[in-house]
């Protein structure tokens, strides 16, 4: 049988089942997307950083930079050790702090603070930054990720939450200027 | 016997595979062709088939769980009979795969194996490789330690410099805000999945195209490829100088890949399996991370790149390189196949070959790291001590408290960050060598606020004595000049 506009049944009816499938494909694609976009949509609805407390003050003497450790707000109970994060806390002058990411500003390798010299210097690909975060030396483009803190109740907090990498204009928080 | 034949006559009715098989072993391949150059393809082929086999047996016993991944290794290594042993040869496999293809890529290339007809052959080899690249990547995350941690900080790193989108990228890549339990999860997903999905999928269409357009014959510098005759040529070719492949060819891939799985099982038996190294613990922080060995060129490229090149580099240079591979064979799909004849290929893989393994072996190396206990760890040796003034010692002492040692050597102990510093006086004057402590420069940090006006005139009395006996260290002749019209006369030049 062949309607007047020329198409045969079966073409028609063939037509209209890749119609139905398509629909199906849409309806199974969406939430699968969504799913898997779910690291990005979770993040910006609620945000990843909390206000989270690395101590009382009295551990982190004045004129000093010591390591913390806190762990971090969002966390799976299969984390393991994962969720546990370190940072630089430096007690500038008794009143006012500044708490450093682990991370190099170069590609996230663990610095480590020299007391001596007043540098912390980076194990991968030589990065150096001076006792206030900014950059000495090496191939870092920028002073290290700075957390905002608060004190509350005798204690130092920090707005923690994500791993701060180059791309993420949130963790250029005092606008260190590359050393130039 | 019988009975064998019998049954292999009543599959055959119903799978009708045989004269097809038969077929394809029999097909005839150039005489020429029957060479030890074509042995790699198959080679790797083996390889992969024992990488699927050892990567069932270890996800038998690990555990791909951020909290516990780490321990089901050690597990592995040490509870579980011989888990070590199928570890090692995965380990082993893993890089021995990847050198395999990329020589098979190179002998390719040389013979112009690319050209008309099987562009599109070398265009699924090129994804081969970024898969098998891409399984060695995923596979050093599963092996879940310190390494394999600060590597995924690394890889985040590099994604968040993607412009716009890269924070997203860096969210999607580890799962989450950080790398934890999903990063894990989604890795061994890829490795175990995603990824080999793709990899038998590439294998069996290159294998499919291998078959149906035969291998590709013997390059004769002169003999010019053209798409109009080519492929009668090549009939020609295996009619008249042709031999089957089964068994005229084959016995030489079964020779080679029996030698390449003992070559590997005797290396995983010899060297055992790789790490795991510390616990993924990121607030242990003594640690110096460093990839698996065909990373380590990326490793020693990232630390030499000049800043403002970086982020450019990073995110156009791969993909100029992919594009360039895929669009070699239509750049360059007919005329000459022979690597006599063609001097610019020969040359970009020497050129490549140099830079990668130059790139190698300074990875291992590390000379931009600064060594991070060699203060502690280091002593100044005895001759840049002996007969010197107790100025001179407390600079030395100077030297070691302040770091000094972990960027620049003396007696080729100490960091390689700086210049060494065992003639240090002859380069620089009293006054240049002040300035470079206290301002830093040409990418040393200042050490102006750190140094006390005794420790810095104590450090560079110590400079000032680095120098060959019988060699006078630098002095500034201008400054002799003026000093001595100043106090008319002889004036020294120290002050």
């Amino acid at each position: 049988m062949t309607l007047p506009t020329g198409l045969s049944r079966r073409e028609l009816l063939m037509k209209l089942g890749i119609f139905f499938n398509s629909i199906v494909a849409v309806i199974l694609t969406v939430p699968v997307v969504r799913y898997l976009l779910s690291p990005i949509t979770r993040g910006r609805r609620d945000g990843y950083e909390s206000w989270v407390p690395l101590g009382n003050l009295d551990q982190f003497p004045s004129g000093e930079t010591r390591l913390a450790t806190y762990r971090n707000p969002v966390v799976n109970s299969w984390d393991g050790d994962t969720a546990s994060i370190a940072c630089w806390v430096r007690n500038v002058d008794g009143a006012s702090f500044q708490v450093f990411a682990i991370n190099c500003a170069h590609l996230g390798c663990p610095v480590r603070w020299f007391p001596q010299s007043s540098l912390f210097m980076c194990p991968c690909h030589g990065g150096a930054y001076y006792q206030d975060g900014s950059r000495a030396s090496g191939p870092p483009e920028r002073g290290l990720f700075e957390y905002h803190y608060k004190i509350d109740g005798g204690k130092l907090f920090i707005q923690a939450g994500e791993m701060p990498t180059p791309g993420q204009a949130s963790n250029i928080v005092r606008g260190i200027q590359p050393c130039v | 016997m019988r009975l064998i034949s019998s049954i292999g006559e009543w599959l055959d009715e119903r799978l009708q595979l045989a004269s097809t098989i038969r077929e394809t072993a029999e097909h005839a391949v150039p005489r020429k062709t029957a060479s030890w150059f074509y042995v790699f393809g198959s080679a790797a082929f083996a390889v992969f088939m024992l990488q699927i086999v050892t990567g069932i047996l270890l996800a038998l016993i690990y555990v791909p769980s951020a909290g516990q991944a780490w321990s089901s290794l050690q597990a592995l290594n040490h509870n579980v009979a011989l888990g070590w042993y199928i570890r090692a040869l995965h380990g082993w496999g893993s890089d021995f795969m990847v050198a395999i293809v990329l020589i098979h890529m190179v002998q390719v290339f040389l013979f112009g194996a690319y050209k008309y007809p099987r562009e599109l052959t070398w265009i699924v080899g090129v994804f081969l490789l970024l898969v098998t690249l891409g399984m060695a990547f995923t596979g050093q995350v599963l092996r879940f330690d310190q390494d394999a941690y600060w590597g995924l900080g690394i890889g985040a790193s590099i994604a968040s410099r993607v412009p716009v989108i890269g924070p997203l990228v860096v969210n999607l890549m580890l799962g989450g805000p950080i790398i934890a339990g999903a990063t894990l999860s989604r890795f061994f997903a890829l490795h175990v999945f995603v990824i080999p999905g793709l990899l038998i999928a590439f294998v069996g269409v290159h294998l499919l195209m291998v078959v149906k357009l035969g291998i590709n014959e013997w390059p004769m510098p002169g003999r010019l490829v053209r798409k109009a005759t080519y492929i009668k040529e090549y009939h020609e070719l295996t009619k008249t100088d042709g031999l089957p492949f089964v068994p005229g060819a084959i016995w030489k891939d079964l020779f080679f890949s029996a030698l390449i799985l003992f070559s590997l099982a005797l290396c995983a038996y010899h060297f055992g399996p790789f790490g795991p190294s510390g616990p993924p613990d990121p607030t242990i922080i003594q640690t110096a991370p460093r990839p698996d060995f065909f990373f380590l060129w990326l490793y020693a490229v990232l630390s030499y790149l000049p800043a403002s090149m970086e982020t450019p580099a990073l995110l156009i240079g791969p993909v100029v390189g992919i594009l360039a591979l895929l669009l070699l064979p239509f750049l360059s799909g007919e005329g000459e196949k022979s690597w006599r004849r063609r001097p610019l290929a020969v040359l970009t893989v020497l050129l490549a070959v140099v830079a990668l393994a130059t790139f190698t072996h300074l990875a291992q190396h590390t000379p931009w790291s600064p060594v991070m206990d060699a203060w502690s760890g280091i002593p100044i040796p005895n001759q840049f001590l002996k007969n010197r003034t107790a100025l001179e010692r407390q600079g030395a002492l100077v030297f070691q408290v302040k770091q000094c040692h972990n960027c620049h050597s003396l007696a080729n102990e100490g960091g390689k960050r700086g210049p060494a510093l065992d003639s240090v006086a002859l380069r620089l004057t009293q006054d240049q060598l002040i300035r470079q402590v206290i301002q830093g420069g040409g990418n040393m940090p200042a050490y102006g606020k750190n140094l006390s006006p005794a420790e810095t005139t104590a450090l560079v009395a110590f400079l000032e004595s680095l120098h060959p006996s019988g060699q006078p260290p630098a002095r500034d002749a201008s400054r002799t000049i003026a000093l001595s019209a100043k106090t008319g006369g002889a004036a020294s030049s120290s002050p």
